[in-house]
């Protein structure tokens, strides 16, 4: 299994498509940062505009944790089609390329091969988003410095510098959790085709169309919100909120877990019941 | 027959809708036989395979590799088994010797020497290092071939070894498939739409049309009965044509351009060179035109008229 698993790893890692993703959010995080540094933190005395009359503000708000926040909260919309590009790729390039002649040919069963190929698929989107954290703080910090945490919302929650890090790992990690449900879905997508593009397209139409219901406020979607795994997939702002309701946190990554796992089910039904005709 | 049987299908069949792509196929390979497999575009061969190499699921029937069913105990008998289905399709972004550096491991992990010698075997060691999509159509297929010999599997199943390559490169893959089997002792299913091809490599043959078997057996045995034409370049034309007429066993003598054709038993060939030479005509020429092809027409025409 181990050698399946390196196998699938050395071919994703080979394909330039998979480079595409880690390009893009290495131009996008530094621009965005850059950008902010210009602006001179006008940005946060924006927010903080009627607290400065009242409160007297101290320390450095304008900081590294500030700007990867900034980021994460801009790009997680775009993050999903990233990641599609190589989970829509995993089992339809295979079919483009015919190489499930080679594949499934040998000994190790569909099971296997498809495990492979998600463990890999798990590990490419993983790597993506926390090259994006390292990528977004390590900056941050060169360009900022550190200091404690302004997170906007419908009220502005400073978390202390101390506890930043520790939060901010289990947002990374929380975000990597949601996104391993879109690169499931990809993946699903991926078994169905033979061709990248369909996988890639469709994960985006079903975000899109799962967003718009999230946020149109009619009362079919409204009861519909529970069951779309978008509603979950911002499950890492939680950890931001002062205290955490670490219940909902806990219940939200079940259900995205829940999600991953029946897509993962449906994939593999599909993929070993196939026959294999490219 | 008394050698082991390596392959096995009995009432395979492949249903696509109401269509029947493969029907009731019954097949036996022995061990160190070269198997044909020949059938016009269409006929169920590549399905078939498809079946033999677990890529498709049969609708129904079995197959069984080294009297195992294939299905209950698959990894166990791929293991034995090397194939090259269709076209030879790789990673092309990766090099020769790291694409099959994924076969060897897909196969459980070979020594590099394996690896070493499979590049040998089809000369491709002095482009290893190069990725698959610098190659051209024909050192493509010749890595297929190499991924197929892989740590020289028991049984191989070579689909359309020779489909695309130049002259020179389909000698050289049925030079290489003669040595196999002589050398290594290789059993190997070779399927075919070139009827010389199977007429030259096989010992033994199926021929499949409509998704059926038309027949199955030895080539010589298959291939002995009934007659076939002949050619025949003499000089002077017209009194060899009368001498052709009279011999009790030809029928249907008649001449195609400065030449005769009659069909003729191959027994009788001898015969009928005396005849002539004893008529005092010039023989150039007697050339027997049964072939395959000739076999393979008649047979599927019968078939689909049976039908």
């Amino acid at each position: 299994m181990r050698a399946l698993i390196a196998n699938e790893l050395l071919k994703t890692f080979a394909k330039w498509r998979t480079y595409i993703g880690f390009i893009a959010v290495g131009i996008v995080a530094p621009l965005v940062e850059i950008g902010l540094k210009l602006e001179g933190g006008s940005l946060v005395r924006n927010m903080t505009r009627g607290l400065t009359q009242d409160f007297f503000m101290v320390g450095n708000l304008f900081n590294a944790y500030f700007v990867t926040y900034f980021i994460m909260n801009s790009l997680w919309i775009h993050i999903p089609f990233l990641i599609s590009l190589v989970a829509g790729d995993q089992l339809a390039g295979e079919a483009t390329g015919g190489t499930f002649r080679v594949l499934l040919i040998r000994p190790p069963s569909r099971t296997r091969i498809l495990a492979a190929k998600y463990i890999t698929t798990l590990t490419y989107t993983g790597t993506l988003v926390v090259f994006l954290g390292v990528l977004s703080i390590g900056l941050g910090i060169a360009l900022f410095g550190t200091g404690d945490l302004l997170v906007p919302g419908r009220t502005l929650t400073l978390i202390p510098e101390a506890d930043v890090p520790w939060r901010l790992a289990a947002a990374f990690g929380l975000a990597v959790w949601g996104m391993w449900c879109v690169a499931s879905l990809a993946f699903l997508l991926s078994s169905l085709v033979e061709n990248a593009i369909g996988p890639i397209i469709g994960t985006m139409a079903v975000i899109i169309v799962f967003l718009i219901i999230s946020n149109t406020p009619v009362a079919l979607f409204t009861a519909m919100r529970p069951y779309l795994f978008t509603t979950y997939i911002n499950v890492w702002q939680n950890v931001m909120e002062q205290p955490v309701a670490w219940a909902d946190v806990a219940l939200h990554a079940a259900y995205l877990g829940l999600y991953s796992v029946a897509l993962y089910g449906a994939t593999w039904y599909i993929f070993v019941t196939k026959d294999v005709l490219s | 027959m008394t050698e082991e049987i390596i392959l096995r299908t009995s009432h395979l069949g492949k249903r696509y809708g109401n269509r029947w792509a493969v029907r009731d196929l019954d097949l036996t390979v022995h061990r160190g036989e070269v198997f044909g497999f020949l059938g016009p575009n269409g006929a169920g061969k590549s399905t078939t395979i498809r079946m033999l190499l677990s890529l498709v699921r049969p609708s129904t029937g079995d197959v069984e590799l080294f009297g195992v069913p294939l299905h209950k105990r698959r990894a166990e008998v791929l293991a034995r088994v090397g194939g090259l289905v269709e076209r030879a399709d790789f990673y092309l972004y990766l090099s020769a010797r790291r694409n099959l550096q994924i076969i060897a491991d897909l196969r459980g992990g070979l020594p590099s020497r394996a690896i070493d010698e499979a590049l040998d075997t089809v000369g491709l060691t002095a482009r290893a290092g190069d990725r698959v999509k610098s190659f051209s159509h024909g050192m493509k297929q010749r890595l297929g071939l190499a991924g197929a010999l892989l740590g020289w599997p028991e049984f191989v199943i070579l689909d359309e070894p020779t489909t695309g390559l130049d002259p020179q490169g389909i000698k050289e893959v049925r030079d290489l498939i003669i040595r196999l089997a002589a050398e290594q002792r290789m059993t190997i299913f070779l399927s075919s739409h070139l009827l010389a091809e199977i007429e030259q490599l096989a010992t033994t043959m199926a021929i499949i049309n409509g998704g059926s078997l038309v027949v199955q057996g030895n080539v010589r045995d298959l291939l002995a009965d009934g007659a076939g034409d002949v050619r025949i370049a003499a000089s002077p034309l017209e009194r060899a044509l009368a001498v052709v007429r009279t011999q009790p066993y030809v029928v249907n003598p008649r001449t195609v351009g400065d030449e005769i054709r009659a069909n003729i038993p191959a027994g009788k060939i001898p015969a009928l060179n005396a005849a002539l030479v004893h008529e005092g005509i010039e023989v150039h020429a007697l050339i027997p035109q049964r072939s395959l092809e000739d076999y393979f027409l008649t047979i599927t025409e019968g078939a689909s008229e049976i039908r």
